[in-house]
């Protein structure tokens, strides 16, 4: 059994709590030393598990009832107040119902306001359309300032929210519900905002990708290597803005073959960020984004939901096969060895 | 109780003074929203030349009251009181609208020296004022933080969302203030859509409610002072007032919610303000 510290977390943490407690865990710890953290919600503070910090800083611990643009436009005024405000809903309210807090008040006044967005993609699945947030990308990817964050398990939503206490402007961290097996076995790993992660070398192929895909990436290389001889790269781009173009332009001209994988519809997304850059280097690759294909997404257990769109191993695995029949066009000018 | 003669006859020149400046304001801009400017001079007049507590000097001192023009649209009337308040020369308001300029038609506190927030999509003051008014509370600061709101802006139902908080989390350090000039720009707010009976609106709200004529020096002093000692609850001033006011031609007419004038019209505009 691991000891709750706040701040460490490891494998059987991360499997035993949902990231969204690692969450309000770490949020608490880190309020201790630093009593310029102020916590809001709006009638979701079990929910968003805000509620570890709530009831540790009752005085410092807004809820706001079911007002979203409200609890947007007092995180603002908090922050106004030289506060550092921990704003926590669902994504799909943070990002659309409070879409024009969060663009005017907080972005264009550039305030440091974190915005903890839970439930995202399409991990409440069975909640329906409703509750999905596959538009969250692309909203805030457009909006100037904006730091969007989407940490692959538990462990790394704690390093996220750790690291982005002290990220001037606003930060937009996306999990998921958080009942998905952890990625990382510790967290005794180098986390910067802005700098992906190689989670595996590989030669053939590289999969770039965010949140739960994570692992399921991690997975499919395995198999990938076990059964078909592949060498597949995997890259954890936990930071959708700003994007790490090092890591994309290394992995093109090393590996030639891109795939993106994430828990949002292809339009705007990580793989958007993505392709923009390689578009803009230059550089030709055989390129696939997956993820939702501009659909809503059916009702169903998130596990199924992954499954039928293809955003476990066994489908990741899949595209990186078809990927492989397809051949790019080698270019003597490209500055690569 | 009335202010001492000589204090009212200094703000009445103020409000005078800052008239004529949002014509001109008007002219170098190329357009302005005049009417709902106008509305607001005596408003604007007694907080920076009397209630609020700034340091033009030192303008993101920590302790100062805090002002948000939630009605960011009239932003014609509001730069030129904090240039006349000193947080920058009165002739930089030449530059009004122009590229590279602090000033637009919506102000941007990242650019305006003294503007406390960036306001323009109606709606959104009243709960950056929660905000400033719970740190105020939380960090044991005895500052104030004053949100003036347009009458017709009052549709958006954030509004009432923040006013709904303001009164739970007992703020008595949030005063509200809406310039009830009764125009919308698409008509009488009566028609456009009906807010009466508003003081009660908000009264249902939790907020103590205070009507008076937003253009009477006097009243309008009287109702900041009393919601400046306010306890337990949020005031809100029910400032009523006329749209284009100061300008015969254009008063409670709401061709001049937004308008653009040549020098003739704006010499008309200005012998109408001192002829008072």
């Amino acid at each position: 059994m691991a000891v709750i510290t706040g701040t460490n977390w490891n494998a059987y943490d991360a499997s035993t709590m949902t990231a969204r407690e690692i969450y309000g865990r770490t949020l608490a710890a880190l309020a201790e030393g630093n009593d310029k953290i102020v916590g809001l919600t709006a009638d979701l503070e079990k929910t968003t598990a805000i509620k570890f910090f709530a009831d540790k800083f009752p005085d410092r611990f807004f809820n706001v009832g079911i007002a979203e643009q409200n609890m947007l436009g007092i995180a603002a005024g908090l922050a106004k107040a030289g506060l550092i405000p921990f704003a926590s809903t669902m994504a799909v309210f943070a990002c659309l119902r409070a879409g024009e807090q969060l663009r005017t008040d907080i972005a264009y006044q550039n305030l440091p306001v974190k915005i903890i967005a839970t439930h995202a993609g399409i991990s409440f699945g069975h909640a329906g359309t409703t509750h999905h947030c596959t538009e969250d990308f692309a909203i805030l990817r457009a909006i100037p300032n904006m730091t969007v964050i989407c940490p692959a398990d538990g462990i790394e939503t704690s390093k996220a929210v750790q690291a982005c206490v002290d990220t001037p402007g606003p930060v937009y961290i996306r999990i998921g519900r958080g009942f998905e097996p952890p990625c990382y076995e510790n967290d005794d790993y180098t986390y910067e905002i802005g700098k992906a992660i190689t989670m595996r070398e590989g030669t053939d192929l590289t999969i770039i990708c965010c949140g739960i895909a994570v692992l399921q990436a991690v997975n499919a290389a395995r198999t990938l290597a076990e059964n078909d001889g592949l060498s597949v790269r995997v890259i954890n781009m936990h930071t959708i803005k700003p994007i790490d173009k090092e890591a994309i332009l290394k992995a093109v001209s090393e590996t030639r073959r891109i795939l993106t994988v994430e828990e949002h519809n292809v339009l705007g997304g990580l793989g958007d960020a993505v392709a923009s850059v390689i578009a803009e280097s230059g550089m030709g690759c055989v390129f696939r984004k997956h993820g939702l294909q501009d659909t809503f997404a059916a009702i169903g257990y998130a596990e199924d939901l992954y499954a039928h769109y293809g955003l476990d191993a066994n489908g990741i695995v899949d595209q990186v096969r078809e990927m492989m029949g397809s051949e790019y066009e080698p270019d003597e000018n490209w500055e690569d060895d | 109780m009335a202010l001492p003669a000589q204090e009212r006859q200094q703000l009445e020149q103020t409000a005078k003074e800052l008239r004529l400046k949002i014509i001109d304001v008007m002219s170098w801009s190329g357009g302005a929203h005049v009417g709902g400017s106008m509305s607001i001079v005596e408003i604007l007049t007694l907080l920076y030349f009397k209630y609020l507590n700034i340091d033009p000097e030192n303008p993101c001192w920590e302790d100062r009251d805090r002002f948000i023009l939630s009605k960011g649209h009239t932003a014609a009337g509001y730069i030129p009181v904090l240039a006349k308040r000193g947080y920058f020369p009165e002739d930089t308001l030449k530059t009004f609208n122009h590229f590279g300029s602090p000033f637009a038609m919506h102000p941007d506190c990242n650019k305006v020296t003294g503007c406390d927030a960036s306001a323009g999509s109606l709606g959104h003051g009243l709960s950056m004022a929660v905000g400033l008014g719970l740190g105020a509370k939380y960090r044991k600061k005895d500052y104030k933080t004053v949100c003036l709101m347009g009458d017709g802006e009052c549709c958006e139902g954030s509004v009432w969302e923040a006013a709904m908080s303001a009164a739970h989390f007992k703020l008595d350090n949030v005063i509200g203030i809406v310039d009830r000039n009764r125009l919308m720009i698409d008509g009488f707010t009566e028609d456009v859509m009906a807010l009466e009976p508003f003081a009660d609106k908000w009264r249902a709200f939790g907020w103590e409610v205070i009507e008076v004529d937003g253009h009477d020096l006097d009243a309008m002093d009287d109702a900041l002072a009393k919601a400046w000692a306010a306890k337990g609850k949020p005031t809100l001033i029910l400032a009523n007032t006329i749209k284009g006011k100061g300008v015969d031609f254009m008063e409670n007419n709401v061709v001049w919610h937004y308008a653009s004038g040549d020098s003739a019209l704006c010499e008309r505009a200005k012998a109408s303000i001192l002829k008072g």
